[in-house]
């Protein structure tokens, strides 16, 4: 797009894209650390996750002036406008996946004593390798402002609810077989679940790459294979007697 | 182009929605206007519904304030300008040759970028164009003066001195005082040439309200330099470029996704 006849116009509205870039890397990264922690059962990378969050925070504080500042100073129309509001919203969903991998770590401390089925780590590594590439897609169509690669994106987002779904189950039958996994897989459970959610964020990111470019809305239509909320332990199973007859 | 053939944005600016369906109060027909031999309009088409505010956008020169002069055949004071194609307001074409001028232009009322008050009472300014088209008591000038001020939110203000000058007035107030005689002589149309450009924030912001008030009684065109004063008041935006009509759409679609790409180098300052 050709520049404004305002250059300082310009250096705003690139300072507020490079910042979201900075900041989509710096969450991929901590993501990362968070699931590398809780496979390596790594405490002290766990801790340096909690610590860096506050960086991701202090960008989407830092970011949210500069742009109502230029909303104030330019009064931004049409694409300038969406890229502002866009940038914000993205900038959002990055603070929230810092959240998340933040929570993650707490719960890499959390079940530090206690024994967890490697198996259902190699799950949950698996959602965070899809969720993570995800993220990373979404941030390179971010760069390329492509809708087109926007909108597939968010159609991946029905595998990451799948696997989500597929680990809910199984930690569902840990549970069953021994009362004392409950600890670790309940902190496992959030864990896909935070993972999960970041999923979802990419996909949020993804609409809003889409917005910004055409102006419009992506469309309702929203793939959802996450099935846990209409998943229950039969009673039988969970060994307890029907109500009736207690 | 007409409103007709478009669809609201969205469903959320119901009233607005309402609005565009109203009936074509002026329509332009292949438009195209001359000065001496230079073509400064080109060939323009377009529909301004009734009881609805249409903003001209453009860069100085576009053609935006001439096509407003044709609204009501203010051009015809000056020599070797001309208009081409078909001008219909209610569907009776107004550059017709038998078209009465002064009848044209107390159904079409104008407002200019500077306030230009006549050099006489606040009361007079106003009566004075009521006196040319109607014969009236006393009483009832003294009433049609009052609601025209009351209309044009004066009233408060200048009610205890309505014989003082009309010079005297802050220029926000000598506006609103045009506006007030034009609204006096009970228009269909309105035409507002940079209304508020002269205007200090407060001023402007008058103008703005007012705006928004008339346009439930008045068919409005506004030409305006300041786009977000066009974003602010108006149903429909015209952006013009050249003597040409680039885009014509609703408010909220130019100024937030426009089609054409020079609208939106336009809109967001990077013509150049």
């Amino acid at each position: 797009m050709d520049e404004h006849i305002v250059k300082s116009y310009d250096e705003e509205l690139k300072f507020i894209v490079r910042r979201i870039c900075e900041m989509g890397g710096q969450a991929e990264h901590l993501v990362e650390r968070a699931v590398n922690a809780m496979v390596k059962s790594d405490l002290a990378m766990a801790e340096a996750v909690i610590t860096d969050d506050a960086l991701l925070d202090a960008a989407q504080r830092e970011l949210d002036e500069r742009a109502i500042m230029t909303i104030a100073k330019r009064q931004p129309m049409a694409r300038d406008l969406r890229e502002i509001v866009g940038a914000i919203r993205i900038s959002n969903d990055l603070e929230r996946i810092g959240d998340l991998g933040k929570n993650i770590a707490k719960r890499v401390i959390a079940v530090h004593d206690h024994p967890q089925p490697m198996q259902l780590v190699r799950g949950i590594e698996h959602l965070s390798e899809l969720t993570l590439q995800q993220l990373k897609e979404v941030l390179d169509a971010y760069v390329e402002r492509d809708h087109q690669r926007a909108e597939r994106i968010r159609d991946k987002d029905e595998a990451i609810d799948a696997v989500y779904t597929s680990i809910f189950r199984e930690l569902l039958t840990y549970m069953m077989e021994d009362p004392r996994n409950i600890s670790a897989c309940t902190h496992l459970l959030f864990s896909a679940k935070n993972i999960e959610r970041i999923g979802d964020h990419a996909t949020n990111i993804a609409e809003t790459i889409y917005y910004i470019r055409t102006g419009a809305q992506m469309g309702p239509e929203r793939p959802k294979s996450d099935r846990t909320t209409s998943i229950v332990v039969p009673p039988e199973a969970a060994g307890s007697a029907p109500a009736s007859e207690a | 182009m007409t409103v007709q053939s478009l669809v609201p944005p969205t469903a959320a600016r119901d009233e607005n929605a309402s609005r565009l369906a109203n009936q074509p109060k002026i329509e332009l027909k292949d438009v195209s206007f001359f000065y001496g031999k230079s073509k400064a309009l080109k060939d323009i088409s377009l529909t301004l519904p009734e009881r609805a505010v249409t903003a001209f956008i453009g860069p100085s020169g576009c053609g935006k304030s001439t096509l407003l002069r044709m609204f009501n055949r203010i051009y015809e004071m000056y020599p070797n300008q001309r208009a081409e194609g078909q001008i219909l307001l209610d569907g009776e074409n107004i550059l017709d040759r038998s078209q009465d001028l002064n009848l044209l232009r107390a159904r079409v009322g104008m407002v200019f970028q500077k306030p230009t008050p006549f050099p006489m009472s606040i009361y007079e300014n106003i009566a004075f164009g009521i006196r040319l088209y109607e014969k009236l008591s006393r009483s009832e000038l003294d009433g049609r003066v009052e609601q025209a001020l009351r209309r044009a939110a004066l009233w408060e203000e200048v009610k205890d001195k309505l014989s003082s000058s009309g010079l005297g007035l802050s220029g926000g107030q000598q506006q609103r005082l045009c506006i007030a005689r034009t609204v006096a002589v009970q228009p269909e149309v309105i035409l507002l040439d940079e209304p508020a450009s002269a205007l200090d924030p407060i001023s402007t912001a008058k103008i703005e309200e007012l705006i928004d008030e008339l346009k439930s009684d008045y068919t409005i065109a506004i030409v305006t330099h300041n786009m977000q004063q066009a974003a602010r008041v108006s149903d429909l935006t015209a952006f013009m470029y050249l003597g040409e009509l680039i885009e014509f759409d609703h408010t909220e679609k130019v100024f937030t996704s426009p089609s054409n790409p020079k609208t939106h180098e336009y809109i967001t300052g990077r013509f150049g």
